[in-house]
């Protein structure tokens, strides 16, 4: 039984990530269109159905599957074939110890909404987006060509340098929270801080956020920072690539701004916590109540989580179509010069008002 | 440091913009999916097989020959549209005409579209009114290049 539960809850999760991931590649095109006053893609169409273009990611998937799958005969056969599902694969697993929801009583069976409750949560997190960039350099290694080569190397400078900041500037949120579990650090969230402002990491850390944001958004490889792909002079470590082993890199980005979402989310917005919101229903602050049945308090909790992740999905869309890229040396610098001198006062400013 | 803090501002008033632009637009297609009319849209796309935008009068579109009262082409092959067109894609034979006052017509009329630029040069040239690019057809494109040769049938209307 246990194990039957589990599997329900991979496939679950599993499925909600690819489909996330499917249609942050539509929102990706409308938001772009949007925001640059057109309507983007909405052609693709199922007996004559058009529905806003929401066809559009299998119209996508199904032209990937159908292009051929060139293997170029100078590549390394073997790596160039494995790399895409490397990146793929530490991608996909990350979102195991991402907590949905708080407990679901069914049957006097208490069901976790996570699949993987590991105390060392963020950790793996953090370690399996790090393992991503095996992908990158073995894609740009095996590919054969010097251009591929530049690129993950770009790649693998980048995500090291940004890696450091990340994980410094996670210390800060580390120091506040009681516990690297991540249910835990969600349940933490739920206090009240000066009995009104729930006690979110944004609120506690606030600057934290800033340098996380940063780093997070250099992790995800787009555009801003999207040095190792460089779409304009084609020093991508992809560029080798075609038809689904391309599709399965294209959906490892989107999958990481997925995760990066459900990273904020969790840590500085309170993951699945609705303000105010206990496991019996709302207390207010100024002394009202509202109490709900357990299933809809657990709606609500996988709906707040969800919205929150998208409106992250939506935010980092946003960025991708506001700023033009760094230049190498840019990037350099804010990684090294300015993200890390800052998250190290930050560390310090935390231990200062924390010890007083 | 300081000018990093400035940085930072600018980064805040560039993502204002794009959000501005994404907000308002939404609310009108917004608007115009509940089925209010608004004189504003939310984007400025023509969606074009379905819309199209008016032609402009004096836009070059297709060729055509004009004809006479009697159907025949108002065209006297004077041979000067062939000889001004600057891609040489009209060709023309000559034929003796029955009626004195006309004396010549043309037996062959033939517009490779494929090679023409639409400059215009050959109805600024005619002295007869005889070719217009006034037909507003647009879409005439083809899969082989013998489809785009259009002969004295196809232009005569």
């Amino acid at each position: 039984m246990e194990t039957l539960i589990i599997l329900i809850k991979i496939v679950c999760t599993l499925t909600w990530f690819l489909l996330l991931t499917l249609y942050l590649t539509w929102a990706e095109r409308k938001e772009s269109a949007v925001v640059q006053d057109r309507i983007g893609a909405n052609r693709a169409s199922i007996l004559g159905l058009r529905i806003i273009g929401l066809f559009q990611p299998f119209a996508d998937a199904i032209k990937m599957v159908f292009k051929e799958d060139f293997t170029p005969p100078f590549s390394k056969k073997f790596l160039h074939n494995l790399a895409p599902f490397v990146s793929f694969f530490f991608v996909a697993i990350t979102i195991a110890a991402v907590p949905f929801g708080d407990v679901l009583r069914i049957g006097g069976r208490e069901i976790k909404l996570q699949i993987m409750d590991v105390n060392v949560g963020l950790l793996y997190i953090l370690a399996m987006l790090s393992l991503g960039i095996y992908g990158i350099i073995i894609s740009g290694w095996s590919s054969g060509s010097r251009y591929t080569l530049i690129g993950s190397l770009r790649g693998a400078a980048q995500l090291i340098s940004y890696e450091v900041a990340l994980g410094l500037s996670l210390i800060g949120v580390i120091m506040v929270f009681p516990s690297l579990r991540l249910s835990e650090i969600v349940n933490f969230q739920g206090q009240l801080l000066f009995g009104f402002l729930p006690k979110w990491g944004i609120f506690l850390q606030p600057f934290t956020f800033i340098i996380f944001l940063f780093a997070a958004l250099a992790e995800t490889k787009r555009v801003p920072f999207d040095l190792p792909e460089g779409e304009s002079e084609i020093i991508g470590f992809f560029a080798e690539y075609s038809g689904l082993k391309w599709g399965l890199f294209m959906m490892t980005d989107f999958m990481e701004i997925i995760i990066v979402s459900c990273l904020l989310t969790t840590l500085f917005f309170g993951g699945w916590q609705v303000p105010w919101m206990a496991a019996d229903g709302f207390h207010f602050p100024w002394g009202g109540e509202w109490l709900l049945p357990h299933g809809i308090v657990v709606f609500f909790q996988v709906l707040a989580f969800n919205l929150k992740v998208i409106f992250f999905c939506w935010l980092q869309i946003l960025i991708r179509w506001t700023y033009p890229r760094f230049r190498y040396d840019q990037l350099m610098d804010m990684g090294w010069k300015l993200l890390i001198p800052l998250s190290l006062v930050n560390i310090v400013g935390t231990g200062i008002i924390m010890s007083i | 440091m300081l000018k990093a803090l400035e940085y930072f501002f600018e980064l805040i008033r560039g993502i204002v913009i794009t959000s501005r632009h994404f907000f308002v637009n939404m609310f009108f297609h917004i608007l115009k999916l509940v089925g209010i009319k608004t004189k504003r849209k939310g984007a400025i796309t023509t969606q074009y097989p379905e819309e199209r935008k008016e032609i402009a009068s004096r836009h070059r579109s297709l060729h055509r020959l004009t004809k006479r009262e009697d159907g025949k082409p108002r065209c006297v092959a004077c041979m000067l549209c062939m000889t001004v067109c600057p891609s040489e894609c009209i060709y023309i034979e000559a034929a003796e005409d029955a009626d004195p006052e006309i004396q010549k017509y043309p037996s062959t009329f033939v517009i490779d579209i494929a090679r023409c630029c639409f400059c215009g040069f050959c109805v600024e040239a005619c002295p007869e009114d005889a070719i217009r690019m006034d037909t507003a057809e647009l879409e005439f494109g083809s899969r082989y290049r013998e489809e785009l040769v259009y002969d004295l049938d196809r232009l005569l209307r």
